[in-house]
């Protein structure tokens, strides 16, 4: 009775500051939804408020689809996430698998050498990766950010993938080996397969900075045909007057893509913990 | 189906080295176990013949073709490890005929042949289910099945019951022994198990510290072992060693009658005299030593006695009905065709 008690205490106590966690997290996210389907007086006078008959208007998002090639910076958006990811992925658990799986002369300076991505950031570099895609001709294409977001999720994605690496056991390999594969089929047929939970975490984590990331748009792909949805929507910020309806709209509708990649993921993500647990 | 030969096989790690040259004939159709404490060797020597490691020296024959440098999968032999290794992610069915992908039979071919080998491993109707609704024998059948599936000359089994439970683990090893009487392939079979040794093998190679200690039939290590390391390490509770002294007439240990085993041929001096518990009764027989019962252990028809001599803490065997109670002394006896003799300062085995 008593611990029954405690335990009931303690779940109310948990769920509390979880869902205080929630509140907080999704509140700007709230704030963005209710405003971006009110008219620009209403924002101003009750930003809290939800849309009412009067204020509310569809504006905002009539204005982001009308103008410029919102669809174009969607693609754009959507095909740098995707692609850097598979790149990300692809690569990191190759190199995962090297140096988890080979013993050779350098692999601990290896290791080492590829987890001190994490620590430096990539924006460091800008001036310098500038003037490469520059002379390579790479400016302008979503091939520049698609190199540079590879890049930037390689460390981490190296680092967490190779700790998972380590824990298949030896004797799948073998077995493998025994039953007539080579080494890319042991990787792509029995390793990765193994690796999906692992693979859906980092490909979670690097998926927000990606899609959410000015800088690099800003800075290597800022023609028109190239734009990515962040980028897009800055032209309705302006140096005197912001359109909000249409940032707001605008970033409303950047939302979307993420939350399905996300869910497509995390479903991955819980149905590999849950196996693990269950056996 | 095939014979091997191991020619002077040595594997060393840097400058370790960790098999000394191990040399080895197993005839077609042999099941073979090799035994002995961790890091003896073993399992490496497995690795070697599987072409998972790469041999440092030596030769490696499997039925007349030297496989030093062929991939694994070139060796025509199959392996089953400790802890299983089915692809986790794949069905019975899948994980069996996955032995067989790379083999060009027709693929009616290949489902009657899963079929069969899903038919002797009696586990037609978990076919269709994924490795983590299995048990842990069932598990091992599937290995089992993914390795017999493809008919190999030599069978490499690994450990293979050590990650059962006892029960589970003697059936098993029925079922294995069974298995090689059906189908007849060569079997090396490793284990760290000497009762899994005596019970499965045609022949056992007992290994220690990377040599080869005795190569034998069961009846021929366990009565007839080469030196104390085989003697002790083969039959449980091991075998009394005891201090005795080649004399006139015998081998004299302690202040006890002279023993008289046949001596000739051997100098005067130090000698090792091996006796198992089984051969060591109170009251029977000639009798050797003199003691105390210090710890009985009743095993139902008979008991353990653990007794403190002047000659050191020896075990023996008294019937379970009228065994000795703690404390009792009592005058140990033996059959004198059962003593073994070694070399005191080698422990080889001396031989008369």
């Amino acid at each position: 009775m008593n611990s029954a008690r405690t335990a009931l205490s303690r779940k109310i106590a948990v769920h509390a500051v979880l869902i205080t966690y929630v509140v907080i997290a999704l509140f700007p996210v709230f704030v963005i939804l209710i405003n971006s389907f009110k008219t620009r007086r209403a924002i101003f006078r009750e930003p809290l408020a939800l849309p009412n008959a009067d204020s509310f208007t569809w504006e905002g998002y009539q204005t982001v689809l009308n103008q410029g090639d919102f669809l174009q910076y969607f693609q754009n958006s959507f095909v740098v996430t995707v692609v850097s990811l598979f790149f990300i992925l692809l690569f990191g658990a190759m190199a995962a698998f090297a140096l988890a799986e080979y013993r050779f002369k350098g692999n601990t300076v290896m290791g080492l050498y590829l987890a001190l991505g994490i620590m430096i950031p990539i924006r460091i570099g800008t001036v310098a990766i500038l003037d490469l895609m520059v002379q390579t001709g790479l400016v302008n294409t979503l091939m520049a950010l698609i190199l540079v977001y590879t890049a930037q999720g390689l460390p981490l994605a190296v680092f967490i993938l190779s700790e998972f690496m380590q824990q298949v056991s030896d004797d799948l390999k073998n077995a493998g080996r025994i039953d007539g594969l080579n080494e890319y089929t042991i990787f792509f047929k029995l390793v990765l397969p193994l690796m999906r939970p692992a693979m859906a975490t980092v490909a979670v984590f690097n998926m927000i900075p990606i899609w959410n990331d000015l800088w690099f748009p800003l800075i290597l792909a800022p023609a028109e045909s190239v734009k990515t949805l962040t980028l897009g929507s800055q032209v309705f910020i302006g140096q005197y007057v912001t359109n909000w309806n249409a940032v707001l709209a605008a970033l409303g509708l950047a939302i979307i893509p993420v939350i399905i990649l996300y869910t497509l993921f995390s479903r991955q993500l819980i149905r590999g913990i849950t196996s693990g647990a269950v056996k | 189906m095939a014979n091997l030969v191991l020619n002077n096989l040595v594997k060393a790690y840097g400058k370790t080295e960790i098999l000394h040259g191990i040399n080895l004939d197993v005839d077609d159709g042999e099941f073979v176990v090799f035994v002995g404490p961790s890091g003896c060797g073993k399992s490496t020597t497995l690795r070697l013949i599987a072409g998972l490691e790469e041999i440092t020296s030596g030769a490696i024959e499997i039925g007349g073709r030297e496989v030093n440098n062929l991939e694994p999968k070139e060796r025509d032999i199959a392996m089953v490890f400790q802890n299983y290794a089915i692809y986790p992610h794949m069905s019975v069915k899948k994980n069996i005929a996955f032995g067989l992908r790379s083999s060009k039979a027709s693929k009616a071919e290949k489902e009657k042949r899963i079929q069969e080998v899903a038919g002797i491993l009696d586990m037609v109707d978990l076919l269709e289910r994924k490795p983590d609704q299995l048990s842990g024998g069932q598990r091992q059948r599937v290995a089992i099945g993914r390795a017999m599936v493809r008919d190999p000359a030599v069978f490499l089994f690994d450990e293979p019951l050590s990650n059962l439970d006892a029960k589970l683990r003697t059936q098993m090893r029925l079922e294995i022994k069974k298995l090689h009487q059906r189908v007849g392939n060569t079997i090396i079979f490793v284990t760290h198990d000497q009762v899994e040794a005596m019970t499965m093998a045609d022949r056992i190679v007992i290994m220690k510290d990377g040599y080869i200690q005795q190569v034998g039939t069961p009846d021929d290590v366990y009565n007839r072992p080469a030196n104390t390391f085989v003697a002790t390490f083969i039959g449980a509770p091991s075998m009394n060693m005891i201090d005795g002294e080649i004399v006139e007439g015998g081998v004299s240990v302690g202040s006890e009658a002279v023993l008289s085993v046949p001596i000739e041929g051997h100098e005067k001096g130090m000698v090792t005299v091996g006796i198992r518990p089984d051969d060591l009764k109170p009251d029977i027989g000639t009798p050797v030593l003199k003691g105390t019962v210090t710890v009985c252990e009743p095993l139902g028809p008979e008991t353990l006695l653990y007794v403190e001599t002047g000659q050191g803490e020896v075990i023996a065997k008294a019937d379970g009905r009228t065994a000795p109670q703690v404390g009792d002394s009592v005058q140990l006896g033996v059959d004198l065709s059962t003593v073994h003799l070694f070399d005191h300062k080698t422990g080889v085995a001396l031989t008369s």
